[in-house]
């Protein structure tokens, strides 16, 4: 695996570095895209001067807010479906066409709910986030083997406490998939409907950066995003591999 | 073992309704005395889980109904049985220390005494270089001992096993039943066995009980006649040979019914 991630490192490494080549030598034109190495120098003067700071913090908390929202109502209510086998019939068919729903067209309708303020971008991302979570959540609670729920029986334990002991622990291989996806939604949700609809964060910063054919902070916005968004995804899936050696490791 | 431990009084289960139901039990009646061990054979299908987990308090009966140490065993398992199953109980995200104190951790114990029980069980168990590894770590016979000492640590008063040794192969097994035995002496539990090993069964028990095909009841009670010393040494002793040939001789007509093969019985066969 050493040597697979080696080779993946060499691979993104060695894209960034004919990227920073072809825009050096004027094979792909500075109003196109500027090289990495000033992306990232720039980006290091934004965030050293403190632009940043704000369009940051409000993004985060978005996205945080949706990404908590996400995993405790998506798994609350995969339990919930789950032991409900009438529900669960239901919405089956609505969770796996979930993906075609165009949560974005729904912004003036939660603004006339919520009103103009951080609260529709996040249920946007939430609304994304929520349905990878809950299909997570039962594909998990489908392959716990009955065998441990009967041994939460003979323990004596209690619906809520067979949940939180035995049935989320043994699920949680699943559960961390979907956080993953989770995570991702929320952040493709809330920067999405920054750039699009909204007038703070880092979204609209990127946005805004465009509009005035700003390129060098348009670019360092997206070096800054997309960096977080791996960042954040590679930690998540840490905490799976974690999972899933100590589970299956001989 | 006059004490009676527990009691089965015309237990029978219908899984289903109307012309679907499914007769899959009894009606049975058994006494389970205390600090005896009694070992269940049957044909496949013919309800021995059913009745284990009838006696657990896992599965209701339609008909009839179990006591333990005198009280009703009705909608929960009762505190004082513990219950082996066959498939692999253990919890993959615990390691053999923490899967064996689950049950202790719920319980109103000091620290000092769940690490005292959990010691001695892992030491029992032969588990003591594998206290820290992860079930995934250890082979099907060995995750079953975490099994078998996850109960252990309970000090269950009836110790319920269903083909605890299943998956194992024979020399696995044969060695797990003095594992077992030794348990059994160890703990003076009443211990309630289901197997499909009829070698198994004669070897272990006190009594074996053998089950007609579905819907399961005792077609005869058999005493072994085994000193409380018995181990698996006792595969040489004559008796056992002569105790298998006449369980087999009572369970083969039901294992041939239960394979849908009656017309073999009337031709003798």
């Amino acid at each position: 695996m050493r040597g697979v991630a080696r080779a993946r490192i060499a691979v993104i490494a060695g894209a960034v570095a004919l990227l920073e080549l072809l825009t050096r030598a004027g094979v792909i034109d500075r109003l196109t895209m500027i090289p990495p190495s000033a992306m990232a120098a720039h980006l290091r003067i934004m965030l050293l001067q403190g632009e940043l700071d704000a369009p940051m913090a409000e993004t985060f908390t978005n996205i945080s807010i949706a990404f908590v929202l996400s995993v405790l109502i998506g798994i609350a209510g995969g339990l919930v479906i789950h032991a409900r086998r009438r529900i669960r019939r239901l919405v089956d068919p609505l969770l796996a066409s979930y993906y075609a729903v165009p949560f974005f067209v729904f912004y003036p309708l939660l603004i006339t709910i919520f009103g103009l303020n951080r609260w529709p971008l996040i249920f946007i991302g939430f609304g994304f986030g929520a349905a990878a979570m809950v299909i997570a959540t039962l594909n998990g609670l489908d392959r716990v083997p009955h065998v441990l729920r009967k041994v939460a029986r003979v323990h004596g334990l209690g619906r809520a406490e067979e949940v939180w002991r035995v049935t989320l622990p043994a699920a949680a291989p699943h559960l961390a998939a979907g956080l993953k996806l989770a995570l991702a939604y929320a952040f493709i949700g809330v920067i999405a409907g920054e750039f699009i609809l909204s007038g703070t964060g880092l979204g609209h910063a990127i946005a805004y950066a465009y509009d005035s054919f700003d390129n060098p902070t348009m670019y360092a916005l997206m070096l800054l995003v997309v960096m977080l968004a791996i960042g954040l995804n590679v930690a998540i899936h840490l905490f799976e591999e974690h999972l899933v050696r100590r589970r299956w490791r001989t | 073992m006059a004490d009676l431990r527990a009691r089965l009084s015309g237990v029978s289960k219908v899984f289903g309704d109307g012309a679907d139901a499914v007769h899959a039990l009894g009606p049975v009646d058994l006494d389970l005395e205390a600090g005896e061990f009694i070992a269940v054979v049957g044909p496949s299908g013919c309800g021995k889980t059913t009745l284990l987990e009838t006696i657990a308090g896992l599965t209701s009966p339609s008909g009839g109904h179990v006591t333990f140490e005198g009280a009703p065993v009705a909608g929960r398992v009762p505190r004082g049985i513990g219950v082996v199953f066959q498939e692999d109980a253990s919890f993959p995200w615990l390691n053999v220390w923490d899967n064996i104190a689950f049950g202790l951790r719920r319980e109103a114990i000091e620290a000092a005494e769940i690490r005292a029980r959990v010691d001695y069980a892992i030491s029992f168990m032969g588990l003591s270089a594998f206290a820290r590894a992860y079930p995934a770590q250890l082979s099907g016979g060995m995750r079953q001992r975490v099994c078998i000492a996850r109960t252990l640590v309970m000090r269950p008063r009836l110790i319920l096993l269903d083909e605890p040794f299943g998956a194992l192969d024979q020399q696995t097994r044969l060695l797990m039943g003095d594992e077992l035995l030794r348990l059994w002496r160890e703990t003076g539990a009443t211990v309630f066995l289901i197997t499909h090993a009829i070698d198994e069964a004669v070897m272990l028990a006190d009594r074996v009980g053998v089950m007609s095909a579905r819907p399961g009841r005792f077609i005869e009670l058999i005493e072994t006649g085994w000193p409380a010393s018995r181990s698996s040494a006792n595969v040489a002793d004559a008796a056992f040979g002569r105790l298998t040939g006449h369980v087999w001789s009572r369970l083969r007509a039901e294992a041939m019914k239960a394979l849908g093969r009656d017309s073999d019985i009337q031709a003798g066969a």
